[in-house]
């Protein structure tokens, strides 16, 4: 536990992200299983621990220390389980010694509600201040170091030498504490078998397309969707939507789920039919209608009879047993294509690719789209494998309006008036470089709306969730939430670190689903700057 | 005079001894002022006369060219003032020169401790307990999350850090009165004997430790040093110079501070501090509360810091107590 909690107060005073890899990943490599794997879960999704709750913590306290003292400490400290590791009284009498990490998640885990008023004091006994709060925050579920599951991952590949994206990819067949997954990385040992198992498979992803002309020799050109770029897989009998984040979303579209029966991995966006806000009848309606259908638990029947969803598919990854993955994009195509007269028409169609003859025609068509489920272009090599993130020279989107880009939120601030008890001023940014090799987000610019009261609800709401620090009336996020910001123009400027300065910048769409790395980097703001 | 302790009253630029006309701390110019140590909330200059420890007229003198009017009150040495007020100057080992000062009159006695501490300090001879009517206390760090550790615990960590990275420099900021000799004495105690370099704003009072007395080893300005000499060495500058441009001539520089606040995790991060030392010239929580209960005075009144939680803790223990709301005191950046 001593070696997880300096790991833990290292993180909290660390301010770069590369070192943050670094504490992480010297972390991973130097302490045995299955403590790493353990602090791994905890640093990643958060292990859960239903006995621990927020409450449990300050009835601990009060048993042992004065409320009003508590209280005044709470205060001052900011966090409660920060504040227990500091007050909690020295024991009398002798103790054991710390317990590993595997040794306090075992007791955690064994703990009910009613013997873990009894059972983590003894846990705490045999910890120091600093053991004690990396314990509580280990219990809670809520780490806040401002480490993402993204991080944390990416200083697994760092520590031994592995891709990200066979990381992303094996993590999802594997739970706590992840030991075939270190058996592998750190010992050479098989990769774990992921053929059986409805997995997530990373996405492959698009560069912007700046001032280059391509030839149309060597690539496609297909519509880009303004859906949500989803991933459906069945496999070993079972169907699971992801998102681009890799979460499973199939909850939230049975229809979806249901269709599918082959075993496979496909590629595709996730549209709601209708004529919604001015989509087509019978076509794709605009992102407002499926945003009806996100972030729910359950879907009443109305739902799905209003806003049917439906995939449309982009690519092929894995057909019956077969991984399709280093193939050209136009073997997967051909395979795609053959496969669509197998899969219920209701529910998936195909992405058409747009046949032009030069690039000059190419663009004239792009800026006469009028359809509003259009959110642009993508321009895909006729060679191109299907890889894992964002490779160079593959791929790139060429998106309808310029103007547009995804920023991380970095501050939240109150507003003013009838906003004053509402975190309603954002300042986001962009990465400075790829943030899988330790670049930092650079704040662009500032926005306080663009968005609906219901959805200034929901941002604070996160923004409340998910702060690793306060300064004033100021919250410091933890950099986990994706903006697609509007503006009018970037300039340069010699004010900001980022160099850059937007024009009248508005809050888009809040993009729930995208993680926080693949926000644009400071290059793609730059090349929109005109003067 | 019926009332008890009528002849001193706290107002809100300072402690008011009626009967000798004269001021404890008082934030404001003053005929006569008492002053328990030269930090900046506690000594001001402009006053007609200051009664101070001779080190404290000294550091008076350097920061605020206070040369007329300082009478030196040497530790255990009593002072008959006006109204048959008797005034004596006890350690307080807070910083070099700290006083507490023990008033009698009327058979009642008062005991001001200004700032304090009860953690061994080698710049300075220790607290030492009186027993009194009175006891005004500071609070700085009166909350029950204040626990000081050893300082020797946190001078290895500087020293661990330095070794961890010989390509960086460790940037330790630390009050400029104090703290900073403090820190230097304690890391040549831990055998770290070589240069420790200084931020300009340091050298004046380091040098003036020396000269009464407290040695400090080879220290250098920063200015003066190529950027290849600073690798692996130990900067120590103000607090306030830690984020600032200056600092951009270090090589890769550690951010460290000393300062008792450093054990509130939202406090070092608020200052962009990853090597937080905690190491204060205050009295934590434990030294507060047991310092109450030794010299076992009828009141206490609180001054300065946190009063709120130390005043809870009285009431809790069946003591009595006052805050006092003294304008012009602050935390310092301890
Ligand atoms: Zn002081
Ligand atoms: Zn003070």
């Amino acid at each position: 536990m001593e070696r997880f909690a300096a790991l833990v107060d290292g993180l909290v005073y660390t301010r770069s992200r590369n070192g943050k890899l670094e504490l992480i990943a010297d972390y991973l490599r130097t302490t045995p299983d299955p403590d790493r794997g353990w602090a791994l879960s905890a640093l990643t999704e958060g292990l859960s621990f239903p006995a621990v709750k927020g409450s449990t913590i300050r009835n601990l306290l009060m048993e042992r220390v004065d409320p009003v003292l508590f209280a005044l400490s709470r205060d001052f400290v900011g966090d409660t389980a920060e504040t227990a590791s500091l007050l909690w009284p020295k024991p009398a009498g002798a103790v054991m010694p710390p317990p590993t990490v595997s040794e306090a998640v075992e007791a955690l885990s064994r703990m009910t509600r009613v013997s873990v008023m009894s059972e983590l004091p003894r846990l705490l006994d045999r910890l120091d201040p600093s053991g004690r709060h990396a314990l509580l925050k280990l219990a809670t579920g809520a780490m806040r170091v401002g480490v993402s599951a993204r991080l944390a991952k990416t200083a697994f590949a760092q520590a031994f030498g592995v891709a990200v994206e066979d990381v992303e990819e094996y993590w999802h067949a594997l739970g706590p504490p992840y030991a075939e997954l270190f058996a592998w990385a750190a010992d050479g040992a098989e990769p774990p078998n992921t053929g059986e198992m409805p997995l997530f498979r990373p996405f492959m992803l698009a560069h912007p397309l700046e001032d280059a002309e391509l030839d149309l020799a060597d690539f496609v050109a297909e519509w880009k969707w303004d859906g949500i770029r989803v991933q459906l897989v069945h496999a070993g009998g079972e169907t699971r939507l992801y998102s681009r984040t890799g979460d499973d979303i199939s909850h939230s579209f049975p229809e979806i789920a249901e269709a599918l029966s082959i075993p496979a991995v496909l590629d595709g966006e996730l549209l709601v039919r209708g004529a919604h806000q001015g989509g087509e009848a019978g076509g794709a309606a605009s992102f407002n209608a499926l945003q009806q259908r996100l972030g729910r638990k359950t879907v009443s029947k109305k739902m799905l009879d209003e806003y049917p969803a439906f995939v449309r598919l982009y690519d092929v990854l894995i057909l019956e047993g077969e991984d399709l993955r280093e193939l050209p994009w136009t073997q997967r195509r051909a395979r795609l294509e053959a496969l669509m007269p197998r899969l219920p028409l209701e529910r998936f169609d195909l992405s058409a690719t747009v046949e032009v003859g030069s690039f000059a025609e190419l663009a004239e068509i792009r800026s006469g789209a009028r359809d509003e489920s259009i959110e642009g272009l993508m321009l895909k090599r006729r060679d191109s494998p299907y890889v894992a993130g964002r490779r160079t020279g593959l791929w790139y989107k060429w998106k309808r309006d310029p103007l547009l880009v995804d920023c991380v939120l970095m501050y939240a601030q109150r507003g003013n008036g009838k906003r004053s008890s509402f975190y309603s001023d954002y300042t986001f940014g962009c990465w400075d470089g790829d943030p899988d090799e330790g670049a930092d987000l650079l704040p662009v610019g500032k926005a306080y709306f663009g968005f609906t009261d219901e959805e200034l609800k929901q941002i604070d709401r996160y923004v409340r969730n998910h702060t690793v620090n306060r300064f004033g009336p100021v919250r410091e996020t933890d950099r986990s939430l994706v903006f697609e910001v509007a503006f009018d123009s970037v300039h340069e400027s010699k004010r900001h670190k980022s160099g850059l300065a937007m024009r009248f910048p508005r809050i888009h769409r809040i993009r729930w689903d995208k993680p926080a790395h693949e926000a644009d980097r400071i290059d793609a703001l730059r090349a929109l700057v005109r003067d | 005079m019926t009332a008890p302790f009528a002849w001193i009253r706290p107002e809100p630029h300072g402690i008011h001894v009626a009967p000798a006309n004269c001021w404890i701390d008082p934030s404001q110019p003053v005929a006569n002022a008492l002053v328990t140590h030269g930090h900046a909330d506690h000594a001001r200059g402009g006053h007609g006369r200051t009664i101070a420890t001779p080190e404290t007229l000294a550091i008076m003198e350097l920061r605020y060219q206070t040369r007329e009017g300082g009478l030196p009150a040497h530790y255990g040495e009593t002072l008959r003032l006006p109204g048959d007020v008797s005034a004596t100057f006890v350690p307080a080992g807070h910083v070099l020169g700290s006083a507490q000062i023990v008033l009698e009159h009327a058979g009642e006695r008062v005991v001001v401790t200004g700032d304090y501490k009860r953690m061994p300090d080698p710049t300075c001879p220790p607290f030492e307990p009186v027993a009194c009517d009175v006891f005004v206390t500071e609070a700085t760090f009166g909350l029950p999350v204040f626990c000081h550790p050893p300082i020797e615990q946190e001078i290895a960590k500087l020293l661990a850090a330095r070794e961890r990275y010989p390509e960086r420099c460790v940037l330790v900021g630390a009050y400029a009165l104090g703290k900073a000799q403090r820190v230097i004495v304690e890391l040549r105690r831990a055998g770290h004997h070589d240069v420790i370099w200084l931020h300009g704003a340091m050298e004046r009072m380091c040098r003036l430790y020396e000269e009464l007395g407290v040695p400090l080893g080879d220290l250098r300005l920063v200015t003066d040093a190529k950027k290849e000499e600073l690798r692996g060495a130990i900067v120590i500058c103000p607090p306030s110079a830690l984020n600032d441009r200056w600092s951009r001539r270090l090589p890769d520089p550690i951010t460290a501070m000393a300062s008792g606040w450093m054990r509130v995790r939202q406090r070092a991060r608020q200052r962009n501090v990853e090597l937080p030392l905690v190491i204060s010239d205050h009295a934590d929580w434990g030294e507060l509360t047991a310092t109450i209960e030794e010299v076992n005075p009828q009141e206490s009144w609180i001054t300065h810091g946190r009063e709120e939680a130390l005043l809870r803790w009285c009431q809790l223990h069946q003591r009595r107590a006052r805050a006092l709301a003294l304008v012009g005191y602050e935390d310092e950046d301890d």
